[in-house]
């Protein structure tokens, strides 16, 4: 495995009296694809959260590159900056245009030129397939091309990893392979991706490795192919055997 | 009727109505909007300072205020912001209906910052941007339409409130209508001249209110 980019050790958070997290030691590579997959209320999204701390932790480290996550502040900000994050409800800021929801970063967090932040901007729109949609608004864009608008605002902060919090279960049908392609392309360039999703086809397209949580601990690791054909614990069987039969 | 124009300063007094509004309505703002950042920064200190501004000055009287601020600060502890009576009632009422109404600014813009889903305060942060540019870029420009039918009662409650001024001397509208009253004895229409003073001073916000909530509408 390539030198880790992210590492958590024994990172434990709780929400109130609730153990969210427990022990958590985790180490993802440079250009790996890590799939969290788990049942719900198992710590999935508390998990990605707090790799770039939009939740805190109490106890434990994650370090990413190198340096350790900073408590608050500028040096948060900064650290963030590297670390791209797509939602499961987009988020797109709704009072900018999606041009301008791409160039906000580039030009306030790393001073960019606003005419080299719209040049690149567009390229990464037309990447993502909705260059044509620039000037709109995200009200006036469907789900999926939000989506993909949103993988765009992250990628332009060229960041050394992506968090993807079930970045499809908000879409329609029809509309989740749109973005699922974008993040297969993605990972075919080597960029270093944590994705919580129940998508067993793209995890097996593009994931190196299965992480699966349950009650806020890590039950058991494996590639794609061997989680899904033959998961070792119990939690694991009885999960698969739920999402399989729907 | 025309006698009382002639023999009292009423368009004086309605002037300084005016400046009691325009200069505390400013202070209301600039102190309302520091207090409202205060409220939703991520420190647990300055949110408590906030927290304390607004619960003390939301939940005492103005009059009290007022009164403390002229018999209380000025004539025990010597607060003296001008020479001249008149005008050292005059700034202290500024002053406190500034930090009264500021306690109301802050709320009406942090029920403005309610309106803004947290998603949009967790991807502005996500992509690197610092609380102070978060709250600039994203939350502010989001929340002033959710924050200005209760801005705008704020500032036609601060309107009406100038004439609580009149209990420390201010000699504003209402101060000068004591006045009459006291020396001529009262009279329907002169009431109903200053009762419409007032609504000609408050209306045109109402209505500047409705136009902006148009078209700062941010669809979602
Ligand atoms: N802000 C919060 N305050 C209190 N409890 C929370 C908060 N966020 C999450 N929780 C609780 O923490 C636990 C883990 O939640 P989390 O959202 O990480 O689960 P998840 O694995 O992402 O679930 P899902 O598949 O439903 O999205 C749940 O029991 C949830 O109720
Ligand atoms: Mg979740």
């Amino acid at each position: 495995m390539a030198e880790p980019l992210v590492v958590l050790k024994d990172v434990n958070k709780h929400f109130g009296d609730l153990h969210v997290l427990k022990d958590i030691n985790l180490e993802i590579g440079k250009g790996e694809v890590v799939i969290l997959i788990g049942p719900s209320g198992s710590g999935k999204s508390t998990l990605c959260r707090t790799i770039n701390r939009l939740e805190t932790f109490e106890s434990g480290s994650i370090t990413i590159d190198g340096k350790e996550l900073p408590e608050e502040g500028k040096a948060l900000a900064e650290l963030r900056a590297d670390v791209g994050m797509v939602f499961q409800s987009f988020n797109l800021f709704a009072h900018k245009t999606i041009l301008e929801n791409v160039t906000l970063g580039p030009i306030k967090v790393r001073k960019v030129p606003k005419a080299q932040a719209e040049k690149r901007a567009m390229e990464l729109l037309e990447r993502v397939g909705v260059a044509h949609q620039a000037a709109k608004y995200p009200a006036q864009l469907s789900g999926g091309q939000q989506q993909r608008v949103a993988i765009a605002r992250s990628l332009a902060m060229d960041p050394k990893v992506m968090l993807f919090d079930e970045p499809t279960s908000a879409l329609d049908p029809e509309m989740i392979n749109e973005v699922l392609d974008v993040m297969i392309g993605l990972a075919r360039e080597g960029m270093t991706m944590v994705v919580v999703t129940h998508e067993m086809g793209f995890a097996r397209k593009a994931a190196q490795r299965v992480v699966f949580l349950a009650d806020g601990q890590i039950v058991e690791q494996a590639t794609p192919e061997e989680f899904f054909t033959n998961p070792k614990s119990d939690r694991a069987k009885d999960f698969l055997g739920k999402i399989l039969t729907h | 009727m025309g006698e009382i124009f002639a023999n009292y300063d009423i368009v004086g007094a309605v002037w300084k109505t005016i400046q009691l509004a325009v200069l505390s309505a400013i202070g209301a703002t600039v102190i309302g909007t520091i207090v409202a950042v205060l409220r939703v920064s991520p420190v647990p200190v300055l949110r408590g300072i906030g927290t304390t501004f607004v619960n003390t000055f939301r939940n005492t009287p103005l009059t009290v205020l007022m009164i403390m601020s002229v018999l209380g600060f000025s004539f025990l502890l010597g607060l003296q912001i001008r020479e001249d009576f008149a005008d050292n009632a005059f700034w202290w009422a500024v002053i406190m209906l500034s930090l009264y109404h500021a306690a109301f600014v802050c709320e009406a813009l942090r029920s403005g910052i309610n309106t803004v889903p947290a998603g949009q305060a967790e991807a502005a942060r996500s992509i690197g941007l610092t609380f102070k540019q978060s709250l600039l870029e994203v939350i502010l420009p989001q929340s002033f339409r959710g924050a200005i039918a209760p801005l705008v009662s704020t500032y036609i409650a601060l309107i009406k409130n100038t004439t609580v001024a009149a209990v420390i001397g201010v000699a504003e509208s209402a101060g000068i209508l004591a006045t009459i009253t006291e020396n001529e004895g009262g009279s329907l229409p002169l009431f109903l001249v200053f009762a419409l003073i007032f609504v000609v001073l408050t209306l045109p916000l109402g209505v500047l209110g409705t136009n902006l909530s148009r078209k700062l509408a941010v669809k979602r």
